[in-house]
């Protein structure tokens, strides 16, 4: 008996692994023009693990306190060797894994990917964009220049105009009344356990239920097929797909390394608390949408102030986001086109927004 | 079958030829992000003390009454030893108009050629324009190593 | 009834005796809390201006502070509240001492240098010889009443120390002080003098760094004047006055060809170009032939002093836009994350230059200002050569990343066609 067959065996005999294998080798995803959106999910949990990575390199330099935080970065940026390769492919990354989570959402609500029965999928995904969209929140401050720290207290402060519990978050997430040493702290501790360990978890139950469900195909492809049988075309897993997965990864990586290499991510200046902050503050193109808006709020409306009624409104509509599955049950009827009507609407106006931003603060 | 058997005995070259290209492709791009991760992980020569300490100096690299500028983050800054065989070390930047400071072994002080300001040996300007003394930083011999960092907060 | 003695209440009347002695009865028991008994206070404390005495003021005074009373300078009795015992010439009561006796009442103690050694050893007794030697002392002998005198500088019956920040020659207070008399333009009339120094100083650098800038050193009024022997500085002495402290440049000015210049046209050194009270911060713009410049005050167009302020001004504004450029260059390296520190140090070393060079103007030859330039442009020409290597080698990283992108380009080709392999042999194979 060869090598490899003793080891199979013996893995076998403890982990049931030939009926592992046999799975993976029977394992198919369905073949049909929508197919290339198959890819996001994938490429997202790709830079998710590079995330990691660079990021444990990172924490090799960096120190957490606003006296080194600075000056460690650039001890990275400037004396590590490859320092700055480091450190461009993680903030580009997390660019790039906010980008293809938040497409990789849209897709699988355009093609409704979260109907039964993998409305638990959808759950899962959803807590997962709001966990990254943490990571993105409390690494920028890390750097501790001027951008990050002004960002980070209007983010804050934004958060703090929730109401009833408002206050208390921005306490809780401030570690006091101001962006301070305490912020860095927690946003660090935060940054690179508490969310890791959220991450990992819910991004495990997410593969889980994906393998236990299979693959979704969209509505419209899935009624073509009942109707005519022989047209459903599938390709294996393995080796098939895995082939072409590693061929996006790659493709992501390429478009990362570019990214790194054309547009360096600059070190900004330091951070100094007491100064006032400069023209222009605004947060990353990933929150830009939300800022607009509440910047259209006017000052007040009614009993509360714009920014709280914006904050609400964004918090009944993530809500209502989460739950949408379990609002489009039918897979005909009003609810159904409803779903599919406020999806469009919402990638509109993400989308809208964000270049408005753009466009006003070109200006 | 006997097709499907000559043609999987047979191996085409061109699919022997891709397999090779991909597998050293493979290997040669792995080798292209782990060069830069192995380096990163050897610590540079100059460590990181942080912003507020540098190695200023070693000991015998100053005589008895002489001072030397060293740089301290992108400031200059001065380390002398004293008549009396003591080190102290302050900022280099004069508190007039910037200029750097020296000391003066003749004048055991510290004089600014720029306006001739003077400083005394424990920073407190005496003469001239300056307006406020040096910030005086502690100095800690270890071994061979002369460290200066900036004064812990009180 | 005629020729009655003040004691008698003859001269002064009566009933404003009886009525006084009926209020200090009145009020005896709660009257101040002196370490001795002071009748003088028990009264005056209650009268109007002028003879209103404030008694917490003065208990803080220094004389007080010192145990001197008001029997010291004014003599009298003050154990007794018979206003005509105290008062009385017999106990050596001298009564309101009158503006031109002043001086010579505070030198009798203060110029007494055995007595004041019981006080302050190190304290200089020769503020009445110098007073004597001022132009006050020197008009006030001549019978004006009018200037000032000890108790219009130091106080009256509050006078502190010198040191002490509430003592009105404090040096942040002295410049008030002395406008109390030298910026009231009627006031002053009889004196032909400006009357709007006060003005001019406290717009000044001068002023600016003692108020502002918190340095007790920064000359005022006393600096530069004197303060008991206040004469202003000749013509002849103003280059030695400001040399006290601007050394270098009085330095250069007496080698230079306005030394000789000035004194033979009677122009008072640096007054001439930086004002005497209006002293501001001078600017480049300050030497040269254009908007500002005092150089054109005198020069005019084609002689040599204007061919070599314009030579100067030039000078230091190419050292200037030198330096602001590297800096601007590596600021935006350092900002992309590149290590300038040395570079950044070394360019502190042109600044130094530049602040060389705008002293070395008061040579007023181009001469020895170009040798500073042209030092610290050499400075400046490495470190923008810095800065633009820093750059460069951040560009570099972007090449060198282009290697790796090929690679990856060629796995991602290499798949792709081993895909199609793969799946055209599937196919073959399905079809069979």
């Amino acid at each position: 008996m060869s090598a490899a067959a003793q080891i199979r065996d013996w893995l076998d005999e403890r982990f049931g692994w030939n009926d592992l294998v046999s799975f993976l080798r029977h394992k198919t995803v369905p073949l049909h023009r929508y197919s290339y959106w198959y890819y996001l999910g994938g490429i997202t949990l790709f830079l998710f693990c590079l995330q990691v990575v660079t990021g444990i390199l990172l924490l090799l330099y960096y120190r957490p306190t606003p006296s080194d935080a600075f000056g460690s970065v650039q001890y990275i940026m400037t004396q590590a060797r490859f320092g700055w390769l480091i450190r461009s492919i993680h903030a580009w990354g997390a660019n790039l894994m906010i980008f293809t989570a938040f497409a990789h959402m849209f897709s699988v609500a355009f093609f409704k990917a979260y109907r039964k029965p993998r409305e638990l999928t959808w759950l899962s995904g959803m807590v997962l964009l709001f966990l990254v969209l943490g990571f993105g929140f409390s690494g920028y401050l890390l750097p501790w220049n001027t951008l990050a720290f002004f960002a980070t207290t209007v983010g804050t402060d934004l958060v703090g105009q929730v109401p009833l519990v408002g206050h208390w978050l921005l306490i809780f997430l401030r570690g006091g009344e101001d962006v301070t040493a305490a912020t860095l702290g927690r946003f660090f501790a935060f940054h690179v356990a508490v969310l890791p360990g959220l991450a990992t978890a819910f991004i495990l139950l997410h593969l889980l239920l994906i393998q236990r469900f299979g693959i979704s195909v969209p509505p419209s492809v899935e009624a073509r097929w009942k109707a005519n049988p022989f047209e459903r075309r599938e390709i294996g897993f393995f080796p098939n797909f895995l082939l072409r997965e590693l061929m996006a990864w790659y493709l992501a990586l390429g478009v990362l390394g570019s990214l790194a290499a054309l547009r360096p991510w600059s070190l900004g200046t330091m951070a100094k608390p007491f100064a006032s902050a400069p023209a222009g503050i605004r947060p990353e193109w990933y929150f830009m949408f939300m800022f607009e808006t509440l910047k259209l709020l006017p000052a007040r409306v009614g009993f509360m102030t714009g920014e709280s009624l914006g904050v609400i409104v964004f918090g009944l509509a993530a809500a209502l986001w989460t739950l949408l599955p379990f609002f489009d049950r039918d897979s005909r009827g009003r609810r159904h086109r409803w779903a599919a009507g406020a999806v469009v609407f919402a990638l509109a106006y993400v989308l809208a927004l964000t270049a408005y931003g753009y466009g006003v603060m070109a200006k | 079958m006997t097709r499907t058997d000559e043609s999987k005995s047979e191996r085409p070259p061109r699919r022997h030829f891709l397999e090779i290209f991909l597998g050293t492709g493979i290997v040669a791009s792995l080798i292209s992000f782990l060069y830069p991760v192995i380096r990163y992980l050897i610590p540079p020569p100059r460590s990181d003390l942080g912003s507020n300490t540098v190695l200023a100096a070693n000991v015998g690299a100053l005589r008895v009454n002489s001072g030397k500028i060293f740089r301290f983050g992108d400031k200059p800054a001065i380390l002398i030893l004293t008549p009396g065989d003591k080190y102290v070390a302050f900022t280099a930047v004069c508190t007039h108009l910037g200029c750097t400071v020296q000391y003066r072994p003749d004048l055991h002080e510290i004089w600014c050629p720029c306006h001739n300001g003077k400083y005394d040996l424990q920073g407190r300007n005496i003469s001239g324009p300056p307006p406020r003394p040096l910030v005086e930083f502690d100095v800690h011999v270890r071994g061979n190593d002369i460290y200066v960092s900036r004064p812990a907060a009180s | 009834m005629e020729g009655k003695s003040p004691a008698q209440g003859g001269r002064l009347g009566w009933f404003p005796i009886l009525a006084c002695l009926a209020f200090c009865l009145a009020f005896l028991p709660g009257a101040g809390a002196q370490t001795a008994p002071d009748s003088c206070l028990a009264c005056h404390s209650r009268l109007d201006p002028p003879l209103e005495v404030n008694p917490e003021a003065f208990a803080k005074g220094i004389h007080a502070q010192n145990g001197l009373t008001c029997v010291s300078c004014h003599g009298g009795d003050a154990t007794s509240s018979d206003m005509a015992r105290a008062m009385s010439p017999a106990a050596g009561f001298k009564g309101h001492i009158g503006r031109k006796q002043i001086p010579a009442l505070c030198a009798s103690c203060h110029s007494n240098a055995t007595y004041m050694r019981r006080f302050n050893p190190s304290l200089r007794t020769d503020q009445f010889s110098q007073y004597q030697t001022s132009v006050h002392g020197q008009l006030l002998a001549k019978g004006d009443a009018k200037v000032a005198v000890c108790t219009d500088c130091h106080g009256l019956h509050d006078i502190r120390a010198p040191t002490d920040p509430r003592s009105s020659v404090y040096p942040l207070n002295v410049a008030k002080t002395c406008a109390a008399c030298h910026a009231d333009a009627a006031y002053m009339k009889p004196y032909k003098i400006p009357t709007n120094q006060y003005a001019a100083y406290t717009a000044s650098v001068h002023y600016e760094d003692l108020t502002v800038g918190s340095d007790l050193s920064a000359p005022t009024c006393v600096t530069c004047h004197g303060s008991h022997g206040a004469v202003p500085p000749g013509v002849t002495s103003v280059v030695n006055v400001c040399s006290t402290c601007h050394v270098f440049q009085a330095r250069l000015f007496d080698r230079s060809p306005h030394k000789q210049a000035f004194a033979t046209m009677g122009l008072p050194g640096c007054v001439v170009c930086h004002s005497n009270h209006r002293i501001v911060e001078p600017t480049d713009a300050f030497v040269g032939t254009g908007k500002g410049a005092v150089c054109v005050n005198c020069h005019t167009r084609g002689d040599t002093g204007y061919v070599a302020a314009a030579r100067i001004h030039r000078s230091l504004g190419e050292l200037q836009a030198s330096i602001r450029r590297s800096n601007g260059i590596l600021t935006r390296a350092e900002a992309s994350g590149m290590e300038v520190g040395q570079a950044k140090l070394e360019l502190a070393d042109a600044q130094d230059d530049l602040t060389k060079a705008r002293v070395a103007v008061h040579n007023f030859n181009p001469v020895p200002v170009d040798k500073d330039v042209q030092a610290g442009l050499v400075i400046t020409q490495k470190t923008y050569q810095a800065g633009v290597a820093a750059l460069a080698e951040r560009d570099y990283r972007r090449k060198g990343l282009g290697i790796s992108l090929i690679v990856i380009l060629g796995v991602v080709i290499g798949f792709w066609l081993l895909i199609r392999k793969v799946e055209s042999r599937g196919q073959q194979e399905a079809k069979k």
